[in-house]
């Protein structure tokens, strides 16, 4: 039928067009000035339409084009390094064609169509291929190797292959059926791309965050919320994920948020420093960023866009970190467009698909064989954003009965100045029982037992607090008090964690392993000692003790936690000593 | 030449619907001929083949079915020019101070464009305000938008015309320029800030526009972006540092709220319409730096929690979008201190990037850290000693109890007049710290405490 139409109706982001043939999420080119929009509704002879693009000015009339294919995105190299929006548009080249603030009516390609790439095939005329296969490599960056595989639903035999310098949209290699393939290939974004099978998660995600990695882990193709009231420390836990967990790939959404932190974000990484290889961490990382003032329609996409090319990566056996930075937000957005609809609203005005919509989001995550035979994984970590910090509320509710990690992020302890403000008595992980093998092979056998003892002792020093709270810690007992005074090392030491500090800011599991140990060990010779009659007054008072604070501050960390822990010794020693002497000379009186 | 339409079919509250038009832009201006000779205006909120709705801004008192309806064929602009700086003018633009017309050098669309995030430079320019709870411990820095969550009879008012007294990035001699809106605040109050304005001669540099409690509500929709648009202006093609003061932020959500309710929109929480948070990050995401260009956006918004309550809907989107927030206490403000700034759930998010050597002073962040946690515990303090007395603490506690109280006393409080610079502010911080143990200072590295701490210092 007919792919041109014209305008009926606009009302903000929805319009509605009419005499135009549409299927469901085909793309629309809007108006007189070729807005971009997604047909989200089909009433009879008019489809309506969520445009991606201010709509200030358009009139009713104005033309329409059905592009007769679903919102895409372009998936080749060249997407690393990338600053997109939410549709995929490069925001450095919508800043050369448009100044320094978004208009509208720029359509640009995902991927640099003119750039040449150096392709090295290593498959041969006459090898059988299917989707998923891998037909070569691109070096996209200077650690990434890009894998060129066939698309998802192409099979058949190879006519001819080539090599050398190709752009994305060269023919490299021709099938017997005479399918070319290009190096690029567009996929659409609301569709999960296709995997051989999927993985149990039994690796964990390191991160150097002690709490995280220590208490709450996430394993590898998991899934993780982090809620926060407002100025809890949600943006910098994420970027401190994004900066040090151990993945090949990131790739970060910003949905709808500030645009001075979007910013910084964009200034920051190309600056950041990868840990592992020292190269810049923008060469593994693409970031999509979409504020609160960009077109809502837009940031409704952006999701599916960060989602689709963290798929794309996956399936070429990368581990991929998806930080989605708010859902929140991109629940708000799927709220507006609906109530523009004026679709019968659910829960607080969010749409009655809302549940579904999040499920169907973080069930993309998971570690998988790839159509290709490869391992690769999509950890989500997607932070909420709970009006009032009420975490009742529908989207950080149907959050949880999803994801399986949550860090909940407490507003009374960065009050304290506790970073990461992550409450250790709300906050889960489903996945410790299923890591712990991972972790006494990897780190040490007694990791499992230390990590369940720190634990416990958080719980109990939790009770212990309510009753100091009424009677003062001197009212307690000797081994409470001692109880109050671990733990105070558990939360100072351990839980802490300064982001802004060069050698704080990555714990290496052995660090972490050895710094619990530490405190354990002190913890052991501290009841040892005030049974055999140490005063508790003397064991608070231990300067090695509080010298242990710093040791993770040192650059020598394993020298100076040798001398904290032999001074300990020799304190520990002095005062049973004392405590002898004392009970001699009583003796003797 | 555009026609005029006497097709109005319905008015409702601020809306009225028209039918048989030609195709109407979404969002053009509307001029609305009354049969007495008078002109309203309005913008178009729904267009379509068969019916448009307009939403009036000067409400739809005297309206019948008999107006006249002409569609600019535009979007709502203002005109713009260097020397809108010194006036007044009305909550839709037009000039209240019975001078001309504004000449205009270019006409701007009052909507806006959102920045492009790429083009954006990360604010870090210190700005001292000269109150020590601001510079000292939720600095403000130049791009950022920190709004006041204040409550009703509290000097929000009075704070907010000290920081545009006082607002200077110290060392730099740099032009500065206050693009206030007032929406939906009474003739008194806009009297009270002109009154200061004029005393103090900072209305030359001044843009003005009033939208009081009796001018229509609607209205209050398009002011703040008036001034956000004369405040871009002024930043970005005249270099400026433009620092906005939004009041009342409140009323410009109930705005909101009347809005939707007249369209019969789905409400969201509170009655307030679902789009409320992408409405509000309209204004308050037109604050920033961009990269190349000399000026700045900076918005220090009003905001009042009705019944203090800081998980209102108002006070709770703002806080997801502006970059921290200052929080006035009634509390504080009952004791009798001036300026009552609670600094515990007071935040400045950019705090960081704007402070520190090279900004104020190497040992800023952690004096302020440690100010902070030790103000946190002796307010903790109090609520125990209301159980067991004074006696029963412990000489550390007692200590940080006298700490919470010298905090407010000292460092909180001060004069409306009193400009402190921030190396004043951090000594009076240091004098505080001086008062409590040395081994309480932990957030404190060792250097600074030999180099500042007043025991050290010869």
């Amino acid at each position: 039928m007919e792919i041109k139409g014209e305008i009926f109706r606009i009302s903000g982001p929805v319009v509605t067009i009419q005499g135009v043939n549409t299927r469901m999420y085909d793309v629309v080119k809007i108006g007189n000035e070729g807005l971009m929009g997604e047909v989200i509704g089909i009433e009879g002879d008019k489809s309506i339409v969520q445009v991606y693009e201010e709509t200030a000015g358009v009139r009713p009339g104005e033309p329409v084009e059905n592009l007769g294919m679903p919102l895409s995105v372009e998936l080749g190299p060249g997407l690393l390094k990338s600053i997109y929006d939410g549709i995929q548009r490069s925001l450095p080249i919508l800043k050369d064609t448009m100044g320094d603030f978004i208009r509208r009516g720029v359509m640009i390609d995902g991927l640099d169509h003119e750039k040449p790439w150096e392709f090295k095939s290593s498959v041969k005329a006459g090898d059988k291929v299917s989707g998923g296969s891998v037909i070569g490599v691109v070096k996209e960056t200077h650690n990434v190797d890009h894998k060129i595989m066939i698309p998802p639903n192409i099979s058949g035999t190879v006519a001819e292959i080539k090599e050398g310098k190709f752009t994305v949209v060269d023919t490299i290699c021709t099938l017997t059926n005479g399918t070319q393939i290009k190096m690029m290939h567009k996929w659409p974004v609301r569709e999960p791309r296709p995997v051989s099978k999927k993985l149990p998660p039994n690796i964990p995600l390191i991160t150097g965050q002690r709490i995280l990695d220590g208490l709450f882990p996430v394993a590898k193709g998991g899934t993780a919320a982090i809620p926060g009231p407002f100025g809890s420390g949600k943006t910098v836990t994420q970027q401190q994920l994004a900066k040090w967990s151990d993945t090949e790939i990131v790739v970060y959404i910003g949905c709808g948020e500030r645009g001075n932190e979007m910013a910084d974000v964009l200034n920051e990484f190309p600056e950041l420093e990868d840990p592992k290889t020292g190269r810049p961490l923008m060469e593994r990382t693409v970031l999509i960023a979409n504020t609160s003032n960009m077109p809502v329609a837009a940031r409704e996409a952006s999701v599916y866009t960060g989602i689709t090319i963290a798929e794309y990566y996956r399936d070429m056996g990368y581990d991929v970190a998806l930080m989605a930075d708010s859902t929140s937000r991109w629940a708000e957005a799927m709220r507006e467009i609906s109530s523009r609809l004026e679709e019968m609203p659910g829960e607080e005005g969010y749409p009655a698909y809302l549940s579904a919509r999040l499920s169907e989001f973080y069930e993309r995550a998971g570690r998988v064989v790839s159509l290709g035979g490869l391992d690769g994984s999509i950890t989500i970590i997607g932070a909420v954003s709970p009006p009032g910090g009420d975490f009742s509320e529908p989207v950080t509710q149907n959050t949880l009965r999803i994801v399986k990690v949550f860090w909940a992020l407490d507003a009374k302890l960065a009050q304290k100045r506790h970073f990461p403000s992550i409450n250790w008595l709300s906050s889960y992980s489903l996945y410790s029982k299923a890591l712990s093998p991972w972790y006494d092979e990897n780190v040490s056998p007694q990791w499992t037992d230390l990590r369940d003892d720190a634990m416990d002792l958080l719980q109990q020093e939790a009770e212990l607090q309510d009753i100091v709270q009424l009677v003062g810690s001197d009212a307690l007992p000797p081994d409470q008090q001692l109880t109050l005074e671990i733990t105070r090392l558990i939360r100072e030491f351990f839980l802490q964690q300064n982001a802004f500090h060069p050698i704080d800011t990555f714990c290496p599991m052995d660090k972490q392993y050895k710094l619990l140990d530490a405190i354990q060990k002190f913890s052991d010779k501290a009841n040892a000692a005030l049974e055999s009659g140490v005063l508790i007054q003397d064991i608070i008072t231990l300067k090695s003790k509080d010298e242990l604070a710093k040791v993770r501050f040192e650059e020598d960390f394993d020298g100076s936690l040798k001398k904290v822990m032999d001074k300990m010794d020799k304190e520990f020693d002095s005062i049973k000593g004392e405590s002898f002497a004392d009970s001699a000379t009583q003796e003797v009186e | 030449m555009t026609k005029e339409y006497k097709t109005i079919t319905e008015i409702a509250g601020p809306l009225i619907f028209l039918e048989k038009t030609e195709p109407v832009g979404y969002n053009e201006l509307v001029n609305i001929n009354l049969p007495d000779g008078t002109t309203k205006r309005g913008q178009v909120l729904d267009t379509s083949h068969d019916i448009v709705v307009v939403q009036v801004f000067e409400g739809t008192g005297g309206l019948n079915r008999d107006c006249g309806v002409r569609f600019s064929g535009d979007t709502i602009k203002l005109p713009v020019s260097f020397d809108m700086l010194g006036r007044i003018l009305s909550g839709s633009g037009d000039p209240l101070d019975g001078g001309p017309a504004i000449i205009p050098e270019d006409r701007l669309d009052i909507m806006g464009a959102a920045i492009n995030p790429f083009s954006r430079m990360p604010p870090e320019d210190f700005i001292q305000t000269g109150i020590s709870t601001i510079d000292g411990t939720n600095t403000l820095v130049r791009g950022q938008k920190l709004p006041i969550f204040s409550g009703s009879g509290l000097p929000h008012n009075e704070i907010a015309l000290q920081i545009a007294r006082q607002a200077k990035v110290p060392g730099s001699e740099e032009d500065f320029a206050v693009v206030f809106a007032a929406m939906g605040i009474t003739h008194e109050e806009a009297q009270y800030f002109m009154h200061d304005f004029e005393r103090t001669g900072a209305l030359e540099r001044a843009v003005v526009f009033l939208n009081l409690a009796n001018d229509p509500a609607v209205e209050r929709l398009i002011t703040p972006r008036m001034a956000l648009t004369a405040a871009e202006y002024l930043a970005y093609e005249h270099d400026m540092h433009v620092l906005v003061i939004l009041t009342d932020i409140t009323n410009y959500c109930e705005a909101l709220r009347q809005m939707g309710a007249a369209r019969e929109e789905v409400p969201g929480r509170r009655g307030y319409p679902g789009y409320m948070y992408t409405d509000l990050a309209s204004l308050y995401e037109r604050a920033g730096v961009i990269k190349g260009r000399k000026g700045s956006v900076t918005q220090f918004s009003i905001l009042s929690m009705p019944g203090d309550d800081i998980t209102h809907p108002i006070p709770d989107l703002s806080g997801y979008i502006t970059e921290g927030q200052i929080v006035v206490s009634r509390e504080l403000h009952m004791k009798g201190i001036y300026p009552p700034i609670n600094v515990l759930p007071s935040l400045s998010r950019l705090m960081n990037s704007g402070i520190g050597e090279g900004h104020t002073r190497e040992d800023h962040k952690a004096v302020s850290d440690q100010l902070y946690a030790a103000y946190a515990e002796g307010k903790d303090l109090r609520g125990l000693v209301a159980i067991v007395g004074k006696d029963a603490l412990s000489d550390r506690d007692k200590k940080l109890l006298e700490f919470a109280d010298m905090f407010e006393d000292r460092f909180v409080r001060q004069g409306p007049e009193e400009d402190r610079d921030i190396e004043t502010t951090l000594s009076i911080g240091w004098e505080l710290l001086a008062e409590l143990p040395e081994s309480l200072l932990v957030r404190i590295d060792n250097k600074y405490i030999e180099k500042y701490h007043p025991a050290h210092k010869k």
